[in-house]
């Protein structure tokens, strides 16, 4: 049998890999820890299936403690953010966040992030595989009068689910009602007395919360939480099937350099005025291709009970080679196989039927719209 | 019959020149929950080490190799609805697949059950 997950052991020359705040925590649960993004991470704890639908009906906890939390200071960080990213931080409120994206000079993916609003300054969630450049990058091309901090004793946890409201409602105090708090808005709130930064986002569809907070208190707020009969703590693979269901793309698989946003399909991140001014690293590229279609990323119901898995080649009706998968894997809420892909341009309407070679088998897949399971955001 | 085990978490079940297969309980532990198993066709000849047969989990496929070599005579066919009894009972009722064996011998390199506890205390 092969071995399902990339185990490195770390006795054997490998780069040491790290442990997070709740490294113990997880293992004292009984969670399975792979390596990840160069940490110790809890990928599951009474199994995948189970986790996904118990987020999906109540809540689940994860720690995404591996992302990277910057803050980005200085008189003209406005300025100077706006010169990497695509986005007009003009229009974002204090309180408010918006997704965007890191791109290189050729318009390809760096990454994508998360941009918040804090009194005097800029917040940035990044993933944890690419933090590490991310910060290069940034340090590399951001003035030298704005500062970049990594908050690297912060620790994240994701609150997800229909009942996140409810378990987290019993413990919060701040300085608004978290009832007041809708879909992309932060806030400043205490847990048993740990000063956190809240906002309603997550990656799994559902309504849902991350919360920023000291690694040193990261124990303390997970076992409150995970006291609360709504919430378990949810491993990332089920975190893995939860955001392919709710048909989130996920750095590294379904975006890199070699894509745009164009093909991502995700041009809104490209907001209004900085289309029609550009001046963003890679603005030549991704504003010559608004409106054209040369490939696109889309969703598949995919024919029968095997999975289709990112790698597999598509091929149209004549065997011409059109395109790939980039994630996929059973849907636990649909009990069926879905995936992602990229393909020509003349192929995105749903129910156009491709197949996909698995393993040398042909499989039938078709062009779904996404996402598969709807979002369930509070707004 | 007797039992022989494999270090890539095979099991075979030996009653004179038939073997049954399956993965053990730590084979299933690591792959999580199974969504579906590709057996091998009825009739295929297989040789030790060949893949004939995939466990798809929600994570990732896995193949299951040969333990040893011979003719597939039958599969589990209760797997095609209920895949997690791979899971659920993997060295029992969550089989794989039947072989004629066609070379006895090559069971010697595999490990019985306390070299399997073993080997698997060991990683």
């Amino acid at each position: 049998m092969t071995e399902p997950y990339d185990i490195e052991d770390p006795d054997v020359g490998e780069p040491e890999v790290l442990s997070l705040p709740l490294d113990a925590w997880h293992r004292a649960r009984g969670a399975r820890m792979v390596e990840f993004a160069g940490y110790w991470m809890p990928v599951q704890y009474d199994g995948i299936i189970a986790e996904h639908l118990w987020t999906r009906e109540n809540a689940g906890l994860f720690d995404v403690s591996h992302m990277g939390q910057l803050l980005i200071t200085g008189e003209d960080a406005d300025a100077a953010l706006e010169a990497l990213l695509p986005i007009d931080l003009s229009t974002l409120k204090l309180g408010s966040q918006r997704y965007s994206l890191l791109l290189d000079e050729n318009g390809g993916i760096l990454d994508d992030l998360i941009v918040s609003r804090w009194p005097d300054s800029l917040f940035l969630v990044v993933n944890g595989a690419t933090k590490w450049d991310d910060i290069a990058h940034l340090r590399e091309n951001l003035p030298d009068e704005v500062t970049l901090n990594h908050l690297d004793e912060q620790a994240l946890l994701a609150l997800q689910g229909p009942k996140a409201f409810a378990a987290l409602e019993r413990h919060i105090s701040g300085e608004y009602p978290l009832s007041a708090l809708t879909f992309m808005h932060f806030g400043k709130f205490e847990i048993a007395g740990v000063p956190v930064t809240v906002s309603r986002s997550g990656y799994t569809g559902e309504d849902g919360f991350e919360i920023s907070l000291p690694g040193e208190a990261a124990e303390k707020v997970a076992t409150l939480l995970c006291g609360e009969p709504e919430v378990k703590p949810i491993g990332l693979g089920a975190r893995d099937s939860l955001r392919l269901e709710a048909g989130l793309p996920l750095y590294g698989h379904d975006l890199d350099l070699e894509t745009t946003p164009m093909d991502a399909g995700l041009t809104f991140a490209i907001n209004k005025r900085r289309r029609a001014e550009g001046g963003f690293m890679g603005a030549d590229k991704v504003l010559s291709e608004l409106g054209k279609l040369y490939h696109r990323r889309v969703g598949f119901a995919v024919e029968g009970k095997q999975s289709v898995r990112e790698g597999a080649l598509l091929f149209d009706q004549d065997n011409a080679q059109i395109g790939h998968i980039t994630s996929g894997g059973f849907s636990p809420t649909l009990g069926r196989p879905i995936a992602m892909g990229y393909v020509a341009g003349i192929y995105l309407e749903p129910g156009t039927v491709l197949e996909a070679d698995v393993r040398g088998k042909r499989v039938s897949v078709t062009v779904a719209v996404m996402p598969f399971v709807p979002h369930r955001y509070h707004r | 019959m007797t039992r022989y085990y494999s270090q890539d978490h095979e099991w075979i079940e030996v009653d004179g020149e038939t073997g049954t297969v399956g993965v053990t309980d730590y084979a299933q532990g690591q792959l999580g929950d199974i969504t579906f198993v590709e057996l091998p066709a009825v009739g295929s000849a297989l040789k030790k080490g060949d893949a004939p047969c995939v466990v798809d989990s929600v994570k990732a496929a896995s193949d299951v190799y040969a333990p040893a070599s011979g003719t597939v005579t039958e599969t589990n066919a209760a797997l095609n609805d209920a895949p997690e009894l791979v899971n659920s009972d993997p060295e029992k009722s969550g089989w794989l697949f039947r072989l004629t064996l066609s070379d006895i011998g090559e069971l010697a390199g595999l490990m019985d059950r306390a070299a399997y506890d073993a080997f698997v205390g060991g990683l």
